[in-house]
C-alpha cells in the first residue's frame, strides 16, 4: 500500500535529479544507484545504504545517493523487465532474477558470480503463533489438524509463500518416504485450513497480527521476528518446525542497465559489501540469518539451528515453479473439486 | 451514456451541413486524437497481446474453471451491487435534492468520499469492520452471517465503491425536473404512487440507468478495495482482476491479456444492453 507512493516518489526524485542534477552531479562527481528489492528488506537496506555510502565515500571520495524501491518480488522483477532502471536487484527468489535474465538484462550465469549462490543472507520458514501457543502448534502436522486456522499468502502471487509451500510439501514427502500423493494430500489438508489467501507476505502478516485472524502465520522467519519487534514482547511467539527450507533471497547487478548508467563498479562493490562483517551483523539485527559463520555464531540464540532442505531438493526454481505453481500445477489442484 | 438524452435535446451538426458553430474541424481532430491515444491505443495493445499461443491458447486461458469462476463472481457481484446502488442511490439523491435538513451539504459531500479515497484504504477499512473481530463482523458472525473473506465481501466492497456514480448521475436530473409536472399530475387526481411511477420515475430512468452502468463498469474492474475483504480463495472468492494479477506474477502476459480481453468483451455486451434499455426509455419519454 505504501509502495505505489514510494515508487512515485522515486520517479519524482529521479525526474528531479535528471532535471537538476546533471550539472551538480558532474561537479561533485556524485553517483546514483537504484536498488530494486522486495517488501521485507525495507528496514535492512535503509540502514545498509547508509553504511555503504559512507564506506564508498571514504574509499573513493565520491558522494553516492542510493534509492530503494520495495514491493512484491515478482512485481518488482516485472517492473525491471518493463523498464524500471534498476542498477541492482535484491529479490526474494532466484526465479524472479532468472525472469529478468531471460529477457537479456542480466547475464545467465548471474547466480555464480557472488559467493553462496549470490545470497548474502538467508532466512527460513517458521510459524508465528499467539502467546502461550494455545493451539499447541509444534510442527507441520499440526497445521493440517482440523480446527486450526492457518494464515499464509497465495504462492501464485507471493515469493515468500512459495518457500512456505515447498517447505510444507518437502516435509510431508520426506515423512511419507517420498510419496508424492501423500504429500499432495497433506498440502491439500493444510490449505483447507487457510481462510484468507492474501496476495503478499505483508498482507498476511497484517491479517494475522492486526486483524487477529487465525491461529498461526506461516511464512518468513524474518517477517515473524519483525512482527514480534513491532507488537512488543509477550504477545506472539515464533515456533520452528523440525524441518524447514533454506530460503535464499538472491542479489544481482542488472548488467545492461548498470553498463548504460556507467555504475557497474559501484553496483558490484555494493553487492560485495553485503558480505562484509559490518553488513552481515546488520542483516542479523534485521532478522536475516547471516552467511558468515563467525557472525552467525554471535546470533545463535536468535536463530536456532533448524534442519533445512534447499531449493535443489526440488530440482531448482524452474522445475519447482513449473511443477507446483504454474497454472494447472500442484497448488491449483488443491482448489479443484474432487 | 447521456448521449441518448442529449440527442433529443440538441440537433447535431454533421460534417455535410455547414454548422453555425465554428471550429468543427479542429475540435473533431482533437477529439479523435484524444480518444485514440487515451482509449483506443491501450485497448488495441491489449487485444494484440493474447495470441502468442494462438486461438487455442486464448481459450485455454479463459476457459479454465478458475478463470470462469472468477469472471462469474466479478460480473455477478458488480451487477447486483450496481442494482442495489441504483435503488439506494436514487433514494439518496431524492432526499438530498427534495428535502432540506441540517448538515445536508455535509451528507452531500460525503457521497463523493469513495471517489476520493484510495480504494485500498476503503478495502482495509471494510475488512476491519466486517472481519470476525471487527465492530460489525463481531456482531453478525455469531448469527452465522459471514461478510468478510467470502463472496459477500466482494458485494459489500462494490456497494461502497459504486454508490457515488448513481447519486451523481441522478442528482442533476432530479434538480432540473420541474415540479410543475408533478403538481399538474396531482391536480388531475393522481395518487402519490401514481405521480412517482408515471411521472417522476420515467424522467429519471435514463439517469438511473447511466448510474447503474457506471457503477457496474467500475465494479467489474475494481481491484484495490476488493482484495482486502474478499478472502481470495481460488474458485470461490477470487475476482477476475486478481486472476489477471496472478497470471502476471507468473510472467504469463498473454494469459493475463486473454482474461483482460474476455472481461472487455463481456463488459461491452452488458453496456450495450444497458444503452439499448436507455434508448428505449428515452424514446418512450419522447412519445
Amino acid at each position: 500500500m505504501t509502495t505505489p507512493l514510494s515508487r512515485r516518489q522515486l520517479v519524482a526524485a529521479g525526474t528531479a535529479s535528471v532535471l537538476v542534477a546533471p550539472g551538480l552531479a558532474r561537479a561533485a562527481g556524485a553517483a546514483t544507484l537504484l536498488n530494486v528489492s522486495y517488501d521485507p528488506t525495507r528496514e535492512f537496506y535503509k540502514d545498509f545504504n547508509g553504511l555503504f555510502a559512507a564506506d564508498w565515500k571514504r574509499r573513493t571520495g565520491q558522494d553516492l545517493r542510493i534509492n530503494q524501491s520495495h514491493d512484491g518480488s515478482g512485481k518488482q522483477a516485472r517492473a525491471v523487465v518493463d523498464g524500471l532502471e534498476a542498477d541492482v536487484v535484491t529479490l526474494a527468489l532466484a526465479y524472479d532474477i532468472d525472469a529478468i535474465a531471460q529477457r537479456g538484462l542480466i547475464a545467465p550465469n548471474w547466480q555464480s558470480r557472488l559467493p553462496n549462490n549470490s545470497s548474502p543472507y538467508t532466512s527460513t520458514v517458521a510459524f508465528l503463533v499467539r502467546k502461550g501457543n494455545p493451539k499447541k502448534i509444534r510442527d507441520w502436522s499440526d497445521l493440517a489438524r482440523p480446527g486450526v486456522q492457518v494464515i499464509t499468502p497465495n504462492p501464485k502471487t507471493s515469493g515468500g509463500a512459495d518457500w512456505s509451500f515447498l517447505a510444507a510439501y518437502g516435509w510431508a514427502r520426506r515423512r511419507n518416504g517420498g510419496d508424492d500423493a501423500k504429500a499432495q494430500a497433506y498440502v491439500r489438508a493444510l490449505y483447507k485450513n487457510v481462510p484468507v489467501l492474501d496476495t503478499g507476505s505483508r498482507g498476511a502478516t497484517t491479517t494475522f497480527v492486526q486483524r487477529g485472524l487465525g491461529d498461526v502465520l506461516l511464512g518468513w522467519e524474518n517477517e515473524a521476528l519483525l512482527s514480534i519487534d513491532e507488537v512488543g514482547p509477550g504477545k506472539l511467539e515464533v515456533v520452528r518446525p523440525g524441518l524447514s527450507i533454506l530460503a535464499e533471497p538472491p542479489v544481482a547487478v542488472v548488467d545492461k542497465i548498470a553498463d548504460r548508467h556507467g555504475t557497474r563498479k559501484i553496483a558490484e562493490a555494493y553487492l560485495r559489501f553485503l558480505y562484509t562483517d559490518q553488513a552481515q551483523d546488520l542483516a542479523a539485527k534485521r532478522h536475516y540469518r547471516p552467511r558468515n559463520p563467525a557472525i552467525a555464531a554471535r546470533y545463535a540464540g536468535k536463530f536456532p539451528t533448524v534442519n533445512l532442505m534447499t531449493i535443489r531438493d526440488f530440482g531448482g526454481w524452474q522445475a519447482a515453479h513449473a511443477r507446483f505453481f504454474a497454472d494447472g500445477g500442484v497448488f491449483d489442484k488443491i482448489y479443484q473439486p474432487g | 451514456m447521456t448521449d441518448a438524452v442529449l440527442s433529443i435535446a440538441a440537433p447535431r451538426a454533421t460534417w455535410r451541413e455547414h454548422s453555425p458553430l465554428p471550429g468543427f474541424g479542429l475540435t473533431m481532430g482533437v477529439t479523435l486524437a484524444y480518444v485514440g491515444l487515451i482509449i483506443l491505443l491501450p485497448i488495441a495493445a491489449l487485444i494484440a497481446r493474447p495470441w502468442e499461443h494462438g486461438i487455442g491458447g486464448f481459450f485455454a486461458a479463459v476457459f479454465q474453471p478458475r478463470t470462469l469462476a472468477a469472471l462469474r463472481l466479478s460480473f455477478v457481484a458488480a451487477a447486483t451491487a450496481a442494482l442495489a446502488n441504483a435503488g439506494f442511490g436514487l433514494l439518496i439523491a431524492w432526499v438530498l435534492t427534495r428535502y432540506d435538513f441540517p448538515l445536508r451539504r455535509l451528507v452531500d459531500a460525503m457521497v463523493d468520499l469513495p471517489f476520493a479515497l484510495p480504494t485500498a484504504v476503503a478495502g482495509i477499512a471494510l475488512a476491519t469492520l466486517y472481519s470476525a473481530n471487527g465492530w460489525i463482523g463481531g456482531l453478525i458472525e455469531p448469527l452465522g452471517i459471514k461478510i468478510a473473506y467470502n463472496p459477500t465481501g466482494v458485494f459489500v466492497a462494490l456497494l461502497a465503491v459504486g454508490l457515488p456514480f448513481v447519486v451523481r448521475s441522478v442528482q442533476p436530473v432530479l434538480q432540473d425536473l420541474d415540479a410543475a409536472y408533478e403538481e399538474a399530475a396531482e391536480t388531475l387526481g393522481a395518487t402519490a404512487p401514481q405521480v412517482f411511477f408515471r411521472v417522476t420515475l420515467p424522467a429519471l430512468a435514463p439517469a438511473v440507468i447511466t448510474g447503474f452502468a457506471l457503477a457496474f463498469a467500475r465494479g467489474v474492474g475494481e481491484y484495490g478495495s476488493v482484495i482486502f475483504i474478499a478472502g481470495n480463495m481460488p474458485g470461490v472468492s477470487e475476482i477476475a482482476p486478481l486472476v489477471i494479477v496472478s497470471k502476471l506474477e507468473q510472467y504469463d502476459y498473454s494469459g493475463a491479456a486473454a482474461v483482460g480481453v474476455a472481461m472487455l468483451v463481456l463488459a461491452l455486451l452488458v453496456l450495450f444492453a444497458v444503452n439499448a434499455a436507455q434508448l428505449a426509455f428515452a424514446r418512450r419519454g419522447m412519445a
